[in-house]
């Protein structure tokens, strides 16, 4: 495997007495997709928080982009890029005004702005919504669209917190064959989801459970392990023993 | 008959979203609807529960009329939203109180009803239901929704952003409600869930495609199914969907599942094409398919029209 992208030892998070993250170890090579997954409330979100330099771990060693996650906030999220089914895009601009605003805000110029612009709505076949409100598109499109707008940038890294989370089968499927492609634009992969089917699609996962990594490694492997037929039997072994 | 959907139709300007939607719903079971993302199912959902009125069409619910009986509708209905709607800055135990009291009721009347959820986050109900995590706030949701005992319980999506372990839990507790008597109306994106439903209705662009039960549509399935796995499954997809044979080929957790136009499958000839494409670790498989499966047969059906 090629460089690590993502290095964390010994990462810990607390608010007050509770603690958040315990503890947490691993890597995320260049190129992976890799599934971080776990139940509601074991931690996931405070983790990806410190990752992309908006929150302050408690203790720990960590670098992502090869930036220290203490130090250099600004240099980590200009190298990351982020979208979660709960926020991406303004709902009340057009589709041009929100990859404007995402362009200006990472420093692309102009130009860069009209030609990437140009390149993405014709890939999506979204050329004629290109002066449409992000709110009258249907949520498979616009789901496509705020993955698209948020590697416009193309940064080394993306975090997709529950990309598909109330997305229907087809579109999902749609989707994640978006995100197989953008390992191959030198695009690594950090998504989090509950569909355990999308598990299957990642090169490594790591499950989650109050606070702690209990298992890190292929999927293969995983269900090997566990004598388990799918993830989702996986996943429950592993959430049900806490 | 317990909820009679009778020709309903609704548009938003020039955007029709419901077009002559009818279907019923017996009592004591759970029924859901299933479709995409824009199909109609929240719309559907509102004019049901009072909150909107259709353009054209009746719904009946326990022989009272939802747009001329709205007072007597909204104490046999609860509503939760796909979208928490509860109030953030009251705690969950006073949500649950002003709930309970614009009813006419009190938590104490109806407890047995919801004592299972409940519980779960009644060691936080001092706390401000803005700062509870996604998974309590969904079940201090439905907590309100069943509180003033309900004979119709409408629910939107309510597991999505759910992980897997309390989407079973949630889906035990919606058997259970059953018991009561309680009708649940209810729309998922997960089709583990479709299959776990008495009855399904599959919608799409705001039309009902079929209306069974979930072994009932797997039968309407007409095509040969085969599941196939090999080393490199994305290249594998885009492989298949080069073959001139194929009718479909999507992603389905670590396999692909593929069908042919003509709806046979010709294994030898699909086997020797995979190997002309250099894929190791090749298995073929012929499977019998999941409502998942119809889903997605349906949808791309009508994306070729």
């Amino acid at each position: 495997m090629d460089g690590v992208i993502i290095d964390v030892k010994e990462m810990t998070k607390k608010f007050g007495n509770f603690v958040a993250n315990d503890c947490l170890n691993f890597r995320v090579y260049e190129g992976e997709i890799f599934g971080f997954l776990g139940a509601n409330g074991a931690g996931k979100t405070t983790a990806i928080r410190m990752l992309c330099g908006l929150s302050k771990p408690t203790s720990g060693e960590m670098t992502v982009a090869g930036y220290d996650v203490y130090r250099d906030t600004e240099k980590i999220k200009r190298s990351i890029g982020y979208m979660s089914q709960k926020f991406s895009l303004y709902e009340d601009l057009t589709v041009f005004e929100n990859i404007r605003l995402y362009g200006g805000i990472y420093h692309l110029t102009k130009q860069e702005i009209r030609e990437r612009a140009r390149a993405l709505l014709k890939r999506l076949g979204l050329e004629h919504a290109r002066n449409h409100l992000i709110a009258s598109l249907p949520l498979g499109w616009k789901q496509k669209l705020a993955f698209s707008i948020a590697i416009l940038h193309k940064p080394r890294l993306v975090f997709l917190d529950e990309p598909t989370g109330g997305v229907d089968p087809v579109t999902r499927r749609q989707f994640w064959e978006m995100i197989y492609e953008a390992p191959k634009q030198g695009i690594t992969v950090f998504v989090t989801t509950h569909y355990m089917e999308e598990a299957e699609y990642c090169d490594r996962v790591s499950i989650m459970s109050e606070g702690k990594i209990e298992a890190l490694d292929t999927p293969a492997n995983l269900k090997k392990k566990y004598n388990a037929k799918d993830m989702n039997e996986v996943f429950i072994r592993i959430a049900r023993n806490n | 008959m317990s909820l009679i959907v009778d020709h309903i139709s609704k548009s938003y300007g020039r955007i029709q979203s419901l077009a002559e939607v009818s279907f019923t719903v017996d009592d004591n079971l759970i029924f859901g609807l299933i479709g995409p993302d824009g199909a109609g199912k929240t719309t559907l959902y509102r004019i049901i529960a009072t909150l909107l009125l259709p353009d054209e069409g009746v719904v009946r619910l326990h022989d009272h009329d939802v747009v001329r009986e709205f007072r007597k509708i909204r104490k046999m209905v609860g509503y939760m939203p796909g979208r928490f709607s509860l109030y953030q800055d009251l705690t969950v135990e006073e949500n649950l109180a002003f709930y309970a009291r614009v009813f006419g009721t009190t938590i104490q009347e109806n407890y047995y009803l919801i004592s299972d959820i409940y519980s779960h986050i009644e060691p936080f109900r001092k706390r401000r239901a803005g700062n509870l995590s996604g998974g309590m706030k969904q079940k201090l949701a439905l907590s309100c929704a069943l509180i003033h005992k309900p004979s119709l319980l409408i629910l939107d999506e309510p597991t999505t952003g759910v992980d897997a372990v309390s989407r079973k839990e949630f889906w035990d507790m919606l058997g259970k409600l059953k018991e009561y008597g309680i009708t649940i109306l209810v729309s998922t994106a997960y089709m583990d869930e479709a299959e776990r439903c008495d009855r399904i209705a599959l919608i799409q662009e705001g039309r009902i495609l079929s209306v069974n039960h979930p072994e009932a549509i797997i039968q309407e399935y007409e095509r040969e199914l085969c599941s196939i796995h090999s080393d490199d499954l994305y290249r594998l997809v885009i492989d298949l969907r080069a073959y001139p044979m194929t009718n479909a080929a999507f992603l389905f957790g670590q396999h692909v599942h593929f069908n042919q136009k003509d709806g046979r499958l010709n294994i030898p000839e699909l086997e020797k094409y995979i190997q002309s494409r250099q894929h190791t670790n090749v298995s073929i498989v012929k499977i019998k398919p999941g409502i998942e499966d119809c889903f997605v047969e349906l949808e791309a059906y009508d994306k070729r029209k």
